[in-house]
């Protein structure tokens, strides 16, 4: 039973990461419809910013976090404003194909720049002490990870729901071309939404380096893909979806390696998407939508 | 009717295949080809088989999907298993991995053909990953270690492969089943109400692609000695779907050519893989940017040929049998 | 089969997107050989309408069916075969393709060379194939479209992407045919032209059609009977005679142009 609990706080741990990372898929793909390939890349250059932070310029853990989010922010901008967005009234297959381009030049760009050496993440820079909970050691990283990604995703409904620019967002994910009619700057609404998806995956890094320690420059392709995953599980462009969605395939996967089958975690993932896009396609949050003929 | 000049022109290509294969046996077994040349000519064969089955399912029928690897992966295992565990003869294996490869397709192809677009994209892409990590587990096949395979493939089973790859798919692209699969790609709802099944036909290119991705791996495995799951990630499929991009998709001779191409770079490249990997990425985006139809967009190198002698050039029948 | 049999018989159908009626209680009757109109403000659920009968949607009430037999539930290729064909509302057309090909496609069905005759080249392949090419050409003159076999669809001016949508629907060779607004974006003219195209096929194949139409001239101009949809329900049917004398009609159309 302490065993479950155990695991289960471990998968809720790796399923916030899973979520953090997932919020800006859906939502970029809520915006642009465009599956960002790209994205796991800024969650791994996220990881590196706040590596180097912490090493070289000897910052603590939160100065890291907020230098890694607001270069991937920039980052991120900056990946939609070369790539993406030339493509916008390009074919699905098109964007598709840019954003897998732009993920295969991140990683390689990196390993050209610094070469394919992990590095490891200094230990101590989290409370390393344990809490017991009702006979549950719960450790202090992990209970770091859940209260910062917690707070980012509260501070992200609130982006949402109480800002302008949130307001914007929504407005342009509904239809952007009744929005640009409404006065909306589309373009500054995309922007502004791959700066925020971009922080989150930036601060999803630096956690998951201070939680698995070892980053390297290809790190983010399967923590990508899952986090695609839990997007489409949630149901895509949904962000509370996203959130559940994380959570969800980050506990899965946690019972799938605590009842022995460690070695096929990486491919249960897979597995639950293709039986939620088969069984239910919309994502457990969503609506079904007909292509209007 | 044309088809009489189009079967001279067949012909004439089969010829021409035969007196080059022939060729290429007399350099290889009087050595002037050295053993580096024999692996790249092998490598180049290998992926021209992937990009052409590849081509079927997204150039013709329009279905993105980005897991070919994982029928690579099924047909270097099966065949492997043939000949290293069964005792099997060559030609059985490349069989086998083909039908094993074809079954797969089946089973994958059934359910996640009714998704579109990216959905596909990603489920396809999921199927691949699963094959890795299925792979992966098997002991029987060697799990993570790999399995030994002995050197089997030889120039005359590549080059018999290849030209049956291309002959059965331009055969079956220039005929009403191949037009189905045009009319999916290009509205699905529209060739629905034309009568066309369309599932039936995503599935059957599925099956045929899957097929000759499988005859690949047996190729493949019988060729590299050894066979580990790493190989057969989806940066695997992504090469695979670089061809087809590049060339241009719904173009065979366009993929043919970025297959040939890409190989030969990338063995040049070989000693500097990641400058490898940010060419390939920024010749992928740069041609979305600026040439999203690909080399050949979607018409046949012979189209090009014979626009000089025709005012009709560039008309579809153009690449009608083309061998390439 | 009673020799009163309609060709098509819609009986109280009607479907439902969540709570959103979107057709509903549609009673509907074509004979043989009728040129019928289907007309209605905008998004009364004509073209729904039309996707109920051609397998798009599956009614979520009542039944339809073809010369007596039942069509819920089957799908769009099979009610194609069993001889209902259409166009849309907005032009679908294999874009990338030949004009030949793309009539070529709607004779699918008919072809009876199989994948492996194909792939093999079998002499059934090749004999075929140019049965199926001579009928195109031959059909496609019809259609004053024989001068353009082989120029993408795409590049067609929107009058003859019109006609060649016609000509593939009517290459299918149904027994109903459904027109989407077949003269949307057309000037008068090519209008006219159309219509007597219309005329001009519906003789000489034989041929029920049911149209959709905005334009009220032209529906009044051709048409025997006109049903009248508004909000998802019939609200009136009867000769072009009674429909512009009723006043339900009249209502349904008051605050659009009654043109």
């Amino acid at each position: 039973m302490e065993q479950f609990i155990q695991q289960l706080v471990n998968g809720i741990s790796l399923g916030s990461i899973y979520a953090l990372i997932a919020l800006g898929y859906t939502m970029v793909y809520g915006i642009v419809k465009l599956i960002n390939f790209a994205h796991g890349d800024v969650f791994m250059v996220g990881a590196f910013i706040g590596f180097y932070s912490i090493t070289f310029f000897h910052l603590g853990l939160f100065p890291a976090l907020l230098i890694s989010m607001t270069a991937c922010a920039i980052f991120g901008v900056l990946i939609e404003r070369i790539a993406y967005k030339p493509l916008r009234n390009a074919t699905r297959i098109a964007a598709l194909i840019t954003a897998i381009g732009v993920s295969l030049f991140i990683e390689y760009g990196t390993i050209y720049i610094r070469g394919a050496q992990p590095e490891a993440y200094p230990s101590g820079i989290a409370p390393l002490k344990s809490i017991e909970i009702f006979g549950v050691k719960i450790s202090g990283q992990s209970l770091l990870i859940l209260a910062v990604s917690f707070f980012l995703m509260i501070v992200l409904q609130f982006i949402v729901h109480k800002t302008k620019i949130g307001k914007a967002m929504r407005a342009v994910s509904h239809d952007m071309d009744a929005a640009k009619l409404m006065g909306i700057n589309v373009n500054n609404t995309i922007s502004a939404t791959f700066a925020i998806g971009s922080a989150l995956a930036g601060a999803a890094g630096v956690i998951f380096g201070m939680y698995y320690t070892k980053i390297e420059p290809l790190m983010g392709i399967i923590p990508g893909l899952k986090a695609f995953v839990a997007a489409v599980l949630g149901g895509i462009g949904i962000i509370p979806g996203a959130m559940a969605g994380g959570l969800l395939l980050g506990v899965i996967e946690a019972l799938v390696s605590a009842a022995g089958f460690s070695l096929w975690r990486d491919g249960v993932a897979f597995v639950v998407l293709i039986l939620i896009l088969i069984f239910r396609p919309a994502g457990l949050f969503g609506k079904n939508v007909r292509e209007k003929v | 009717m044309k088809s009489g000049k189009h079967l001279k022109g067949f012909w004439l290509s089969i010829v021409l295949a035969v007196i080059f294969s022939v060729v290429v046996q007399f350099l290889i077994s009087g050595g002037t080809l050295n053993p580096f040349y024999v692996n790249t000519l092998f490598s180049i064969c290998i992926n021209i088989i992937l990009a052409v089955s590849l081509h079927l399912i997204i150039g013709i029928t329009g279905q993105f999907s980005i897991g070919h690897a994982g029928f690579l992966a099924i047909g270097a295992y099966a065949s492997a298993i043939m000949t290293m565990k069964l005792g099997l003869p060559f030609p059985a294996a490349i069989l086998a991995a083909g039908i094993a490869a074809a079954a797969a397709g089946v089973i994958i192809g059934i359910p996640t053909l009714r998704l579109r677009g990216d959905y596909l994209a990603i489920a396809t892409l999921g199927f691949g990953e699963i094959m890795r990590i299925v792979f992966l587990n098997i002991e029987y096949v060697g799990g993570a270690s790999g399995m030994t395979v002995s050197h089997l493939t030889t120039w005359p089973w590549v080059i018999t492969c290849v030209l049956i790859t291309i002959i059965v798919i331009a055969n079956f692209t220039n005929s009403t089943h191949g037009r189905a699969c045009l009319s999916i790609r290009e509205n699905e709802i529209a060739a629905d109400a034309m009568g066309i099944n369309t599932t039936y036909y995503k599935v059957m290119a599925f099956i045929i692609g899957a097929f000759f991705a499988g005859v690949a791996g047996a190729l493949h495995a019988h060729n590299f000695y050894i066979i580990q799951p790493p190989n057969f990630g989806f940066l695997k499929s992504f090469d695979i779907l670089i061809f087809v991009v590049i060339g241009g998709l719904g173009s065979m001779s366009g993929s043919v050519i970025a297959a040939i191409l890409l190989t030969i770079i990338s063995t040049f490249l070989s000693n500097y893989p990641e400058v490898r990997m940010i060419i390939y990425s920024l010749v992928l985006v740069v041609m979305m940017l600026f040439r999203p139809q690909g080399l050949l967009g979607t018409k046949e190198i012979t189209a090009f040929l014979k626009m000089g002698k025709s005012a009709k050039g560039g008309s579809k029948d153009g690449g009608k049998h083309t061998v390439a | 089969m009673a020799a009163n049999t309609p060709l098509l018989k819609v009986d109280h159908a009607g479907i439902q997107f969540g709570g959103l009626k979107a057709v509903s209680d549609v009673n509907l009757e074509l004979q043989k050989g009728e040129l019928v109109g289907l007309i209605g403000p905008n998004g009364a659920g004509k073209t729904t309408f039309f996707n109920l009968l051609t397998g798009v949607y599956v009614p979520t009430e009542g039944s339809i069916s073809l010369e007596g037999d039942k069509l819920r539930g089957l799908a769009p290729h099979k009610i194609t075969k069993k001889g209902i064909s259409r166009t849309f509302q907005n032009i679908r057309l294999f874009s990338d393709l030949t004009v030949l090909d793309n009539v070529k496609i709607a004779y699918h069905s008919l072809a009876k060379h199989s994948i492996f005759s194909s792939i093999f080249r079998l002499p059934s392949h090749f004999s075929g194939e140019r049965e199926m090419e001579e009928k195109a050409i031959e059909f496609l003159k019809i259609f004053k479209l024989d001068d353009v076999l082989y120029e993408q669809a795409r590049n067609l001016p929107y009058g003859q992407q019109r006609r060649l949508e016609i000509a593939r629907a009517l290459a299918a060779s149904p027994k109903l045919l459904l027109l989407d607004e077949p003269a949307a974006g057309m000037n008068p003219q090519e209008t006219e032209e159309l219509m007597n195209l219309i005329g001009l096929i519906r003789e000489q194949f034989n041929l029920t059609i049911l149209l959709i139409e905005h334009d009220m001239n032209l529906v009044m101009g051709v048409c025997e009977r006109i049903y009248v949809l508004d909000h998802g329900q019939l609200i009136a049917q009867g000769t072009p005679e009674q429909i512009r004398n009723n006043p339900k009609v009249i209502e349904a159309y008051l605050g659009e142009e009654v043109s």
